[in-house]
């Protein structure tokens, strides 16, 4: 069997926990196994819904205190379920959360385990899973020596599949060890698309003079309601916040979309875009590096291009 | 207090990546080695920020992999920190590396572990989830701020669109990332202090690895970019929905 563990905040299932299910689901096909889906805590979603994403069975330790995070109770309740349903394959979303308990259940499971992985397993020598290595500039092989497997899957990287399921929901109880972690705030900003889980994404680096400049990036994203990023030298000058810094210092991600607006394309700044699906380039340097990554590109005025662009998008957005 | 801060070598971030052995193995040819970035600006600097309050405060380092690990090892000493443990094997494995820094962690009264968020070559965010179930202790990741009162340790860490605050009591393992602290660069004094500091070499506990790498691979060049005349952006958005499907 092939368990997907569900990861959820403020009783929402998120949406790197859904290509999970379905990247779970995929497996299961190949292991001609079940997929079932593991929720520690409650959530609004219907999760019955959850077979349209290819779980027939979601386990749910209903428990409002495991709504609050704590990677060492986490992983062991993911442990001993993993042990008690005889899961062959445990998938995690490499995440947030994904990241901080994925490799200690592989550890309380004696797994091997592959995490940024980007491929379905190969099955014809053993059980090999491909990852992305070096900040995404190449990817790896990995072969899983071990019975048990532990798999957490890159966000963006398998996409959601439909399937005509309905899961049935099936109450367990364990026993739940003392929290280790207490949480004493949580400051979300409101209305913003986290960065990780953003389709779209606009990103603006030092072209843009000063933070004073932002306005016409803002406007973009919103208009296409993409989710805004940045170079490291802006994040370093405070003209953006620290969370907004993609590349190989900073976040990693993988949209649909980038537009980079006035950023050159340092080796470091692609490690962390690189693998996104489609990227748009708007420089004034023809010779900017970044163009040698871009699918489209914009030889321009950043000032001049970028409310044309915004323009272009709000008419498009006007007549659909 | 006493804290343990993982290290690890990895290629300087303008490296080459290429791939040599049939693409098993990591071209190391003319590769310069760096201390991963997140152990060496935001994991060391802060414990030494947290030394520098509290100068009983102890901090050890600790390298997995062979002698030529030791320029880097050289360098977080410079930098900070009083001694440095190198456990004598080269491996993939983050379970086998886990197990290597465990059986150190275990030997000594360690009130906080650090490690980088993750290494930026392999990117597998691995250790510090798996010391946290091979010593059983708590364990907070991609923290961005740290501060240690008594025994309790107050974390900011990145959750999903914003921030969440933990309290843990020590001792606990933490992973750090930007925001944590300020890199440094390491001054004379202590490239002096450093050459002299202890350099412990350890065997390998005996443990199995649970993976093997069989294949690198690169990803496919784009095939050129479609440049598009700055006064034709609805060109552009056109392309963008029809042809790239992305809008
Ligand atoms: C160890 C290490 C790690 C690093 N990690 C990262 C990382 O994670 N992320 C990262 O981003 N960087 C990282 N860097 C920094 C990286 O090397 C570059 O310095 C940085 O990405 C450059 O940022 P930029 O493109 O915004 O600025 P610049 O390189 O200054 O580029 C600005 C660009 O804007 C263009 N421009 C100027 N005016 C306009 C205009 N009016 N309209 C349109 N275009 C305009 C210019 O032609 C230029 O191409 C790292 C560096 C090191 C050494």
């Amino acid at each position: 069997m092939v368990l997907i563990y569900i990861d959820h905040s403020e009783k929402e299932i998120k949406k790197s926990s859904h290509e999970a299910i379905s990247y779970g689901a995929a497996i299961a096909k190949q292991l001609s196994c079940s997929a079932e889906a593991l929720l520690l805590g409650t959530v609004n979603d219907d999760l019955t819904a959850l077979g349209k994403l290819g779980a027939s069975k979601v386990h749910q330790l209903n428990n409002e205190s495991l709504n609050n995070f704590d990677a060492k109770v986490h992983a062991s309740l993911i442990a001993t379920a993993a042990k008690n349903l005889n899961a062959e394959v445990i998938v995690f979303a490499h995440n947030i959360n994904g990241k901080a308990i994925a490799p200690a259940v592989a550890v309380k499971l004696d797994a091997g385990i592959v995490t940024g992985a980007c491929s379905l397993p190969d099955l014809q020598n053993g059980f090999e899973v491909t990852k992305t290595v070096f900040s995404g500039k190449a990817f790896a092989n990995i072969k899983i020596e071990t019975p048990k497997k532990v798999i957490a899957i890159n966000q963006n990287s398998f996409g959601i599949q439909n399937h005509e399921l309905s899961a049935t929901v099936v109450e367990m109880s364990l026993p739940i060890p003392p929290a280790s972690v207490k949480v004493t705030n949580v400051n979300k900003i409101i209305g913003e698309i986290p960065l990780t889980e953003a389709n779209l994404v606009v990103s603006g680096g030092r072209g843009l003079k000063g933070p004073e400049n932002w306005g016409i990036l803002l406007d973009l994203a919103k208009a296409l309601g993409a989710a805004t990023a940045c170079s490291r030298p802006v994040s370093d000058s405070d003209w953006r916040p620290h969370h907004e810094h993609v590349g190989q210092t900073g976040i990693q991600i993988a949209p649909n979309l980038y537009i980079a607006i006035g950023i050159s394309g340092a080796i470091q700044h692609l490690a962390g875009v690189n693998r996104s699906k489609t990227i748009v380039v708007i420089n004034k340097d023809p010779e900017a590096p970044f163009f040698k990554a871009a699918d489209y590109g914009v030889v321009g005025d950043a000032f001049e291009v970028v409310p044309a662009l915004t323009a272009a998008i709000s008419k498009m957005k006007h007549n659909e | 207090m006493n804290i343990l801060v993982c290290i690890s070598k990895t290629p300087d971030t303008t490296a080459k990546i290429a791939f040599t052995e049939g693409n098993t193995k990591f071209d190391e040819n003319g590769v310069q080695w760096i201390i991963n970035p997140y152990d060496e600006w935001y994991s060391l600097v802060r414990a030494i920020e947290i030394k520098e309050k509290d100068p009983t405060t102890n901090i050890h380092l600790i390298t997995v992999g062979g002698p030529e690990a030791e320029p880097i090892i050289r360098k977080a000493l410079a930098l900070g920190g009083d001694e440095a443990i190198r456990v004598n094997i080269n491996s993939n494995d983050s379970y086998v590396i886990a197990q290597q820094i465990a059986a150190i962690a275990k030997q000594g009264a360690y009130d906080l572990i650090m490690t980088g968020k993750e290494t930026i070559d392999y990117n597998s965010a691995c250790i510090g989830s798996m010391l946290s179930a091979i010593l059983d202790l708590p364990y907070v990741s991609l923290a961005n701020h740290l501060e240690v009162n008594g025994n309790t340790a107050t974390i900011q860490r990145e959750i999903e669109g914003g921030e969440e605050t933990n309290e843990v009591i020590l001792p606990m393992i933490i992973s750090c990332q930007k925001g944590m602290a300020e890199q440094r660069i390491p001054n004379m004094r202590g490239i002096m202090a450093a050459r002299t500091k202890p350099l412990k070499v350890v065997e390998p506990v005996a443990t199995n690895a649970h993976t093997s790498i069989k294949e690198f691979s690169l990803p496919p060049a784009k095939t050129g970019v479609k440049l598009i005349a700055p006064d034709q952006m609805e060109e552009l958005v056109k392309l963008l929905k029809e042809e790239a499907k992305v809008i």
